[in-house]
């Protein structure tokens, strides 16, 4: 049943797989310019480089056979180079992504570690005054705009009172070798003279753009856990357990709990495409040397390869972790199995 | 609610780290820089950006010039001499100077006359294995006219070289002493031959200066690490970081939060608030540069030295000073600037629109005409703001009934269009790379640069040409200073250019900087800088 389940999944994805890959390759002859340059990167290239490319591209074939040797260069990581720097743009995706990621992480995990609990709260006080704090809360930070939130956090936090730095992931003298582009296990990783001054800073950067990108994730998961914590908690198997004398504790923790998350649980996976574009916001606002800074660099700069690549990694990535929750959905949710299939 | 509680508790303790920060051991300086740098060899460039970063920091030269006396000092070469007819010059090279130890290069031996004469040799002789890498272009020294200027240079022994000159020129040690003629290893040049990576020698540099490179992150950082045996001083800090930050409101947002212990070229609008503060402090340098006005005196009207003169009359230099330059900047005197050894001031054309109508009437334009003024679309030390001046000019005109349409085009493009003289009249400017008078005149106004496309008056005039070759031609500085002080007069009385003011360079650091050193020609350099 189950494979079955993942079968559909995966057919899907390489649908969209292929979808995503055929656009970009569209794009080489949609965007202005040279159609070996916007390839390759390759600015001036003389007449001998000219033919190799034109070897390499197929540009003689028909287009069937430059989609493919499209794809076999995508899988090699030959993604071109970046008109701007003239390095490889795979090399930049793999250095800058992981820092992306990082970032969406830890705002995810900020944004569950507030957001849930604080979504059980309001609906354990359903109408009382907790439930209309968190409530107004919450939409107040709804309805923000990340940027102006961002803006807002800089001049009181940064430049008024000065607690927090401004740009980057840590202090540039702490010279960090990028393993896993993590900072925070980098530094943990590598045995470093300064080790925990080093750790505190990097925190110290990390704080304001990880609270102003968790900010959005985390009041659509107080609401998402509010309502489906109501309406769990309306349901007959609840009552019983009421009527048996079990405390508001015990009731929720024991019994709605695990039922109210479900639905939660697909909505993590959903925010992650929501939460890539707000990183990038975020990530020009602080300076944050990840892929959505690059990519709106690379648009400013009108480096074609690079914003093809950036596009990518970033769709890529997006579908993965929307298949992802899914699986996960469905292993822990057998109804949604049914749901799936189209089932009663 | 408790966690959300719990949450601003942590971040607020997040606060006392502070402390830590100020106790903490990891020393080194940030500098904020403007744009990244175009290449990591002085040699291959003249913008000035990547000059302010590269080229005090990793290198050395020869002699240098003292900013304040104007004298050659010693640097690489502990002494020089110069033949009776002066066109043989000896440096005694300074001993045991050792060049960086780095991740991709060991050196084996210290700096001797091979790597002297491999430095120099690289931009003249095109039989140099490195004369062809990158664009074979060496800016500064083609366009001083260095290349025709040199016989040959010649290794007398380990530590003497000898350069050898066509004729004596008055210069030659000024530019010599300049950023760009910087001494790199030939050993590492020698070895990138070998291992055929010739072309990561301008990019992977080997110096002999205070710090030697350690990695560059396009858009991000540039890391230097200690030279530990740097021959002149232990001054260096072990870091020195450079913080790429285009922005120019970002840049002063971080010395505000204090990320950048040093921050380039702050606007004038935003030195008021730099200067509130306790703990930032402003630099201001006088800096040898001149923001013109120049005409295009091959094309009609501008061929007519009383149009331009009506030209030059008709704008009020008070209002430019006060809009474009907040007070910041001298209104010029003369092409010189006023801390230049041969400036003379010059009895400019002062704001009239009376006398500017006479002179349009006289030239046979009672009813002015229509003309081009192209204002440069960048931020530099001698117009900040080229647009404002544009227009301010234009309103300027139109009280004498000239009607001005102003023009830009992106930097390049601009810069290649006046090179080819397509304008009528176009606001540029020029800042000195040597305290040389020469700097200001042949570099601008020759009938060479004319020639080679940097001449914006397009304006060649043979007699003024020979009053700077005459001025090269003798190391008399009483002589020198009178020819271009005839020099000075001409371009008034001609004038294909109106001077209109020489700006300051601004730069705020953190009060716990020390030493750093703003030259007033050339880049900035933080070989001395150190924090407390």
């Amino acid at each position: 049943m189950f494979a079955d389940f993942l079968f559909r999944r995966l057919s899907l994805l390489l649908f969209m797989l292929f979808a995503l890959t055929a656009f970009t390759f569209a794009l080489n002859y949609l965007f202005p310019g040279d159609l070996l340059t916007n390839f390759s990167g390759e600015l001036n290239a003389n007449f001998s480089q000219t033919q190799i490319l034109e070897q390499k591209y197929h540009i003689d074939d028909n287009l069937l056979i430059q989609y493919q040797a499209f794809l076999v260069r995508l899988f090699e990581g030959d993604w071109g180079l970046s008109l701007s720097s003239g390095q490889a743009v795979f090399g930049h995706v793999k250095q800058l992504f992981p820092a992306t990621i990082e970032l969406c992480v830890y705002a995810l995990i900020m944004a569950l570690c507030l957001g849930i609990p604080a979504g059980v709260i309001a609906s354990a006080y359903h109408n009382k005054w907790p439930d209309k704090v968190i409530s107004s809360l919450t939409l107040l930070g709804f309805s923000i705009p990340v940027f102006w939130l961002a803006l807002l956090l800089i001049m009181i936090f940064c430049l008024s009172l000065g607690w927090f730095p401004m740009s980057g992931r840590i202090g540039l003298l702490y010279e960090i070798p990028p393993v896993t582009n993590f900072i925070l296990l980098d530094i943990w990783l590598h045995d470093f003279p300064y080790g925990g001054q080093a750790f505190a800073d990097a925190l110290h950067h990390l704080t304001l753009p990880t609270v102003v990108l968790a900010m959005y994730p985390t009041t659509v998961l107080v609401r998402f856990t509010r309502d489906s914590m109501l309406t769990v908690l309306e349901q007959n198997y609840i009552k019983t357990a009421r009527a048996k004398g079990l405390n508001r504790r015990q009731l929720i923790l024991d019994h709605a709990l695990r039922n109210a998350l479900l639905p939660v649980i697909k909505q993590i996976g959903l925010q992650f495409s929501t939460l890539i574009t707000l990183a990038m916001v975020t990530e020009v606002i602080f300076s944050w040397p990840g892929i959505g800074r690059w990519m709106i660099e690379s648009i400013y700069q009108r480096d074609y390869p690079a914003i093809q690549g950036g596009l990518l990694a970033v769709s890529f990535f997006v579908i993965f972790a929307n298949m992802l929750a899914d699986v996960i959905h469905t292993l822990l949710d057998p109804l949604a199995r049914n749901q799936a299939h189209g089932k009663v | 609610m408790l966690p959300i509680t719990a949450f601003i508790a942590l971040l607020l303790s997040g606060c006392s780290d502070n402390k830590a920060q100020a106790q903490r051991k990891i020393q080194g300086i940030v500098y904020c820089a403007e744009a990244n740098p175009v290449s990591f060899n002085p040699q291959v460039t003249t913008t000035g950006s990547t000059i302010d970063i590269i080229a005090n920091q990793l290198y050395n030269t020869l002699i240098s010039i003292d900013p304040l006396t104007a004298e050659f000092r010693p640097e690489l070469a502990t002494g020089w001499e110069i033949s009776e007819d002066g066109k043989q010059i000896t440096f005694t090279l300074r001993k045991d100077v050792t060049f960086h130890n780095t991740d991709y290069f060991t050196p084996t031996r210290t700096m001797t006359a091979d790597d002297v004469v491999f430095s120099f040799n690289r931009l003249f002789d095109v039989y140099n294995p490195f004369h062809f890498v990158g664009d074979a272009n060496y800016p500064y020294f083609q366009s001083v006219g260095m290349d025709q200027l040199i016989r040959q240079i010649v290794k007398v022994d380990d530590y003497t070289v000898r350069f050898e000159l066509f004729s004596s020129e008055s210069s030659f040690l000024s530019n010599i002493a300049t950023d760009f003629a910087v001494i790199l290893s030939q050993e590492y040049a020698m070895q990138l031959v070998a291992q055929e990576r010739k072309q990561d020698f301008d990019m992977l540099p080997v110096g002999t200066g205070p710090y030697k490179y350690k990695g560059f992150l396009r858009d991000n950082l540039i890391r230097y690490h200690k030279h530990p045996d740097y021959w002149k001083h232990d001054l260096a800090m072990d870091q020195l970081v450079y913080d790429i930050t285009t922005n120019n409101t970002s840049r002063i947002a971080k010395m505000l939060t204090k990320e950048c212990d040093i921050t380039a070229h702050p606007s004038a609008t935003q030195l008021e608030t730099l200067a509130a503060r306790k703990d930032i402090r402003v630099d201001k340098a006088v800096n040898l540069n001149v923001g013109y006005w120049a005409f295009n005196t091959e094309k009609p009207p501008f061929d007519n030295v009383l149009v331009r003169k009506a030209l030059a009359h008709s704008i009020d230099f008070q209002k430019i000073m006060k809009a474009v330059f907040y007070g910041n900047g001298i209104q010029a005197r003369s092409i010189l600037p006023p801390s230049s050894w041969a400036f003379q001031t010059q009895a400019m054309p002062s704001y009239d629109p009376e006398r500017a109508r006479e002179f349009l009437a006289q030239a046979g334009y009672p009813d002015g005409f229509e003309m081009d003024l192209w204002a440069m679309p960048v931020s530099r030390i001698y117009n900040p703001n080229a647009r404002k001046m544009a227009e301010l000019i234009q309103s300027d005109l139109r009280e004498i009934g000239i009607r001005a349409t102003i023009v830009e085009y992106e930097w390049n493009t601009f810069l290649e269009r006046v090179g080819r003289h397509e304008h009528d009249s176009v606001l540029l400017g020029w800042a000195a790379d040597t305290p040389d008078p020469d700097n200001f005149f042949s570099p601008l106004l020759s009938c060479t640069a004319t020639f080679s496309g940097k001449n914006p008056a397009n304006w060649c005039n043979p007699e003024f040409d020979l009053l700077l070759t005459q001025a090269l031609d003798t190391s008399d500085l009483q002589q020198r200073k009178q020819f271009y002080q005839q020099a000075q007069q001409m371009l008034i009385a001609e004038l294909p250019v109106v001077p209109i003011a020489h700006g300051m360079r601004f730069q705020a650091s953190n009060t716990s900087v020390m030493g750093i050193e703003l030259r007033p020609f050339g880049g900035i350099s933080l070989a001395n800088a150190r924090k407390n």
